[in-house]
């Protein structure tokens, strides 16, 4: 048997945008083990419900992960209305369905640049940036704001976009399908890109189930499971199906976002049909006396909220159990027996969220 | 913008953003804003960069490790401070795991204010970085070279 040694690996590393220390315990090449310390990120948000009132947190909330910034406000809106026992107006849950679906889309396209810069192919890391800015020209355009939008509020949506923009956004994004097949293309067909992704880091669908993943990490492993599904803002009347595969690799993971991309910009397609007319929000009175947990589907998986009230205009309590969170300890285990130049990838394909997990 | 003497390389590190400001970051190398039309290139490496751009508060956690990385840069330096949470510490500056902004631990040059700061601005305190790495580096040269001249 070979000596075992212990490389460091984080928290500041050229691969991650984010800090996270892994220690990688090697034979060899062979990763034995992976040994997490998390909490470099950690700011204590969660606390600061006792500091803003349960308005004002709608921006906290929102400021929980820049990448799906507007689905945080969303899931956080959503469980204090549910306490208030609010109806938000048909118009508001549409309007929320397709900014969740755009965040959706532009999330998966910046996971796939990072993915492809992690396995060294540069240029298609920056087309897939190149066609994510696109939507947040378009976010910038509806709502102000590139990546924070604060569009969120209890009760409905702060902002409205007009039927011409619907229509022009519908346009553009029927534009962008063809570059997206092309795009994608290369990470599904390109020689280099398969060796790298096909038959690394395997997760089977017990494993997937036992650890507890969620999100594309779940799908790709064969579980059909889609929270929006259970339905909040107007998906119930949205028809889709999850997307799976049955594989259980890097590619099936790869292959699943991929999908979930065009999935995304069919349900802004049917959502832009059916969007009624009228107001975008509802007054709000009383405080909120109750508690509720809310689930959520962000790009990276299941995200739960569980807000507590007590009466006054300050929260009692509000945790965030959030995707990557759940998606660790399926990363651990994937890392087992891997080679040591197929970690990035494979901390990458979790889609990994380090400021949501630590809050 | 005055000439450069060099093309400065750039280090990124997030210290507790919300990954707004560094999205942003990322955005600027991309083919829109397109940094790399000055020369700059973004680095893993400390021991290569000149300028270290940090987005988010410092916590004890991160005291740390911002600290080492600053102290393995290479003379001259400069630091800039992204996003509001780099500033002051900016909505979360009322956390109990927040200490405040990048500059309770290490004198930072330029401050990008913005949640999130946009690409353009950040470009700005770049190039602004860039300007005050070129008179740091003059400097040092003159001091060195008076201290020649006396010895």
């Amino acid at each position: 048997m070979s000596k075992r040694s212990i490389v460091p690996f984080g928290p500041q590393h050229p691969v991650l945008p984010e800090p996270i220390h892994l220690d990688l315990v090697l034979e060899d090449e062979k990763v034995v083990q992976a040994v997490p310390s998390i909490g470099f990120v950690h700011r204590g948000l969660e606390k600061l419900v006792e500091k803003k009132d349960y308005q004002e947190y709608v921006y906290v909330a929102e400021r929980i992960c820049g990448i799906c910034s507007f689905m945080h406000g969303m899931g956080y809106c959503e469980a204090v209305e549910r306490i208030m026992n609010i109806e938000i107006p048909d118009r508001a849950k549409f309007l929320r369905v397709i900014w969740a679906e755009m965040s959706r889309i532009h999330s998966h396209l910046l996971w796939l640049g990072l993915t492809a810069d992690a396995f060294g192919f540069e240029s298609l890391f920056m087309e897939s940036w190149k066609m994510r800015e696109k939507i947040l020209d378009m976010f910038e355009y509806s709502t102000g704001g590139r990546v924070i939008f604060s569009v969120n509020k209890i009760g409905g949506q702060r902002k409205d976009m007009d039927d011409d923009m619907i229509k022009m956004f519908v346009k553009l994004f029927g534009e962008m399908e063809s570059d997206l097949r092309e795009l994608t293309n290369t990470f599904l067909q390109d020689y280099s890109v398969n060796t790298r992704l096909r038959d690394v880091g395997f997760l089977t669908k017990e494993q997937a189930h036992d650890l507890g993943a969620v999100g594309p990490m779940m799908r790709a492993s064969g579980i059909s499971l889609d929270t929006r599904k259970m339905g909040y803002a107007a998906y119930p009347e949205i028809k889709f199906e999850p997307v799976t595969s049955n594989v259980g690799d890097s590619y099936a993971r790869v292959d699943v976002r991929i999908k979930e991309i065009f999935q995304s910009i069919d349900i802004i397609r049917q959502a832009a049909k059916k969007i009624p007319a009228g107001t975008v929000d509802v007054p709000v009175k009383g405080m909120p006396d109750g508690e509720f947990m809310m689930r959520v589907e962000q790009p990276r998986g299941e995200a739960v909220y569980y807000v507590k009230a007590n009466g006054t205009k300050f929260l009692d309590r509000v945790r965030v159990r959030t995707p990557t969170f759940a998606n660790l300890p399926a990363l651990l285990e994937t890392l087992k027996g891997c080679q040591l130049a197929d970690v990035p990838i494979l901390i990458l394909t979790i889609d990994p969220c380090i400021s949501c997990t630590e809050r | 913008m005055p000439k450069m003497a060099k093309s400065p390389w750039l280090l990124h590190y997030d210290g507790s953003s919300c990954n707004g400001c560094d999205i942003e970051v990322l955005a600027c190398l991309t083919p829109v804003y397109d940094i790399e039309r000055f020369g700059i290139i973004n680095t893993g490496n400390p021991k290569h960069a000149d300028i270290l751009l940090i987005t988010g508060g410092i916590n004890e956690q991160n005291k740390p490790v911002v600290e080492q990385i600053y102290s393995q840069m290479p003379k001259p330096k400069v630091v800039v401070a992204v996003g509001i949470c780099a500033c002051n510490g900016g909505i979360f500056k009322e956390c109990y795991n927040i200490l405040g902004g990048v500059d309770k631990v290490l004198p930072v040059d330029i401050y990008v204010p913005g949640c999130a700061a946009r690409p353009e601005a950040i470009m700005d305190g770049v190039l602004k970085a860039v300007e005050l790495l070129d008179k740091k580096q003059n400097e040092a040269m003159a001091k060195e070279r008076r201290e020649n001249h006396a010895g």
